[in-house]
């Protein structure tokens, strides 16, 4: 009964020291895009990628985000940003009328991911997607010795807790983009800040993964 | 009168046109000349890049902020929202608000001296749209020598007025905050529209709109009015603001007299509106806004969007808007998007109703003010180029 109170927190999204500071996903999607890209964020919350990929990369930004706290944010950083869910609103963007689609921790939060990742692919030219990856060994060593989900720090809410969070590791997200004919471009992995090379461990030493797809 | 600042006089000014060559309206029929009432506030920067259109809603008028003497005990009905460090920063933009065709605030109107016989008009006014009130607008930014409006914005009517701008004249706008407002109206709003004109007719004053000599329909426009203001709150503002609560008495009268808080207030509405508002503007007004329908002639809504598309918009709504609803907002954004517009969008959490748009001051001026902000960045404007 002991080991059914203890949590493995995973050291992600600890505040670093010195600001402007950037999550280490973040900056890995931000290496991914070229100056002057037109990109859309989907589910873009305060908006810190937009706004870093805009001073640092000089792209054309636009943010789809649900809360309004968000929105207000993302206003406040003078970011164009639409208040909407991702199923609904996705369907008025004209075809290939973005060059990169970025989904940024946000998939364990969709209904409907399939549908989301194929509308981000018919959108733009490429969609980026990362999200923590429940693979790595913390989270099968602790659902092994507690018998419970793991809650990590990119995921925080237990099962009952709102919105609910569906996991997903990334041999799952391989699996998904070779039966729906998804073109991986590239994929990095990390662990907490820390790069981690490609190879058949990743998907027990990554915290988190970015997908870049066609 | 707010005390952060001081107070802000400002004066009505009137623009006539169309005296020699007569404004010709959607309906095919010619009006001239015309004068619209209007009020600025803020200063125009050299390059003429600084100004900003302000539209009202059915019942406001040109003076949207500021007082017009030190006597007055109220400001402007926007006054929250514009003035020096408010949402439209009259410190940095030239604002201008201007009046309506067919309205009664000082343009031209059923009420107004029709100059061929020297009667008022009544109903040989002509029926005037809101893309006829929008084209007597263009004529006075024309008339001010401004090339490119830095933004177009509105509530409600106002709303659809910033709409028709984008469509009709997408050349003299860098950007469009179309608020708590819809791209057609709907058949509900039809019929609440009707409603309150059927009130004015059935008024023996009114007499076919030919009233001005004799007693006015108040009767027909105060209930009108009453009408027009359920519609601006909601069940739960109403809860809030007057509940069960009785008008000015203990325990039911038994009687006809006003037993309920809420009937106070409406029936306080509608008398004081009979001391400002013409019944005859009140069936125009709201005829335009019943033919409002941006689609039409277009296709779809997409397609009225297909050249306005390069402005900057932001658009705004509001939970417990049950008039102009949220998805009036969405779909608007939904066109917008399509086209490939830059397009912001917030359904702001209220409990106000329509009337949201007046009151939701904090995250309107948190919206409107960083929105600004950005788009006077983007074109390089400042108050000093």
């Amino acid at each position: 009964m002991l080991l059914t109170t203890v949590h493995f927190h995973l050291p992600m999204g600890t505040p670093k020291a010195n600001p402007p500071t950037m999550r280490a996903d973040l900056l890995a999607v931000a290496g991914l895009i070229q100056p002057g890209e037109k990109v859309l964020d989907l589910g873009c919350g305060d908006g810190m990628l937009l706004r870093y990929l805009i001073d640092t990369r000089q792209i054309t930004g636009r943010g789809v985000e649900l809360s309004e706290e968000g929105v207000l944010a993302c206003m406040q950083k003078g970011l164009s940003v639409r208040q909407g869910d991702l199923h609904e609103g996705l369907g008025d963007y004209p075809n290939q009328s973005f060059d990169t689609v970025i989904l940024s921790y946000t998939i364990p939060y969709l209904n409907d991911p399939a549908f989301v990742i194929k509308e981000m692919l018919r959108v733009g030219q490429r969609a980026i997607i990362s999200f923590p990856n429940w693979g790595h060994w913390h989270c099968r060593l602790s659902f092994l010795l507690t018998g419970r989900i793991p809650i990590t720090h990119d995921l925080p809410q237990a099962w009952d807790e709102a919105p609910r969070a569906r996991p997903l590791t990334v041999q799952d997200f391989i699996s998904f983009c070779i039966h729906n004919g998804i073109r991986i471009l590239s994929d990095i992995y990390l662990n907490d800040s820390r790069r981690l090379s490609t190879g058949p461990g990743v998907n027990l030493l990554a915290t988190t993964a970015i997908f870049e797809l066609k | 009168m707010h005390k952060a600042s001081p107070v802000l006089l400002v004066e009505r000014k009137y623009f006539t046109f169309a005296s020699d060559e007569p404004m010709i309206l959607d309906s095919g029929e010619r009006l001239g000349p015309i004068t619209l009432a209007y009020e600025t506030y803020g200063s125009l920067n050299k390059t003429r890049s600084n100004a900003i259109l302000i539209l009202h809603a059915l019942s406001g008028d040109a003076h949207v902020a500021g007082y017009h003497s030190l006597t007055d005990k109220q400001p402007g009905w926007w006054d929250d929202c514009i003035g020096p460090g408010k949402a439209f920063d009259t410190d940095r933009y030239f604002i201008i608000c201007s009046n309506i065709i067919g309205g009664c605030q000082g343009s031209t109107g059923p009420s107004s001296i029709n100059a061929k016989n020297g009667k008022p008009y009544g109903l040989n006014f002509p029926v005037v749209t809101i893309a006829d009130m929008v084209r007597a607008q263009r004529y006075l930014i024309d008339h001010l020598s401004i090339e490119k409006l830095m933004a177009v914005a509105g509530g409600s009517m106002g709303g659809m007025q910033v709409l028709q701008w984008i469509v009709s004249y997408p050349g003299r706008v860098r950007s469009a905050l179309p608020i708590a407002t819809t791209a057609r109206h709907s058949p509900m709003l039809i019929a609440f529209s009707e409603v309150g004109r059927q009130a004015i007719y059935a008024d023996p004053n009114w007499n076919g709109g030919d009233y001005y000599t004799g007693p006015h329909p108040n009767a027909g426009l105060a209930l009108a009015r009453m009408i027009g203001h359920i519609t601006y709150l909601s069940e739960t503002s109403m809860h809030q603001k007057f509940g069960r609560r009785l008008q000015e008495r203990e325990h039911f009268g038994y009687d006809f007299d006003t037993d309920f808080a809420i009937e106070g207030y409406l029936r306080y509405k509608g008398s004081r509106f009979t001391e400002r508002f013409d019944a005859n503007s009140y069936l125009y007004v709201t005829k335009a806004m019943d033919y409002f329908d941006l689609s039409n002639g277009h296709g779809d809504l997409s397609a009225a969007f297909a050249e306005s598309n390069h402005i900057t918009y932001l658009v705004i709504s509001f939970t417990t808007d049950w008039l102009y609803p949220p998805y009036h907002s969405k779909e608007l954004v939904s066109a917008l998007t399509a086209v490939g517009a830059d397009v912001s969008y917030c359904n702001v959490q209220s409990s106000w109703g329509h009337d949201a748009f007046l009151l939701e001051v904090d995250t309107m001026t948190h919206l409107i003010s960083n929105f600004l902000e950005r788009v006077a960045q983007y074109q390089g404007i400042s108050p000093d180029n």
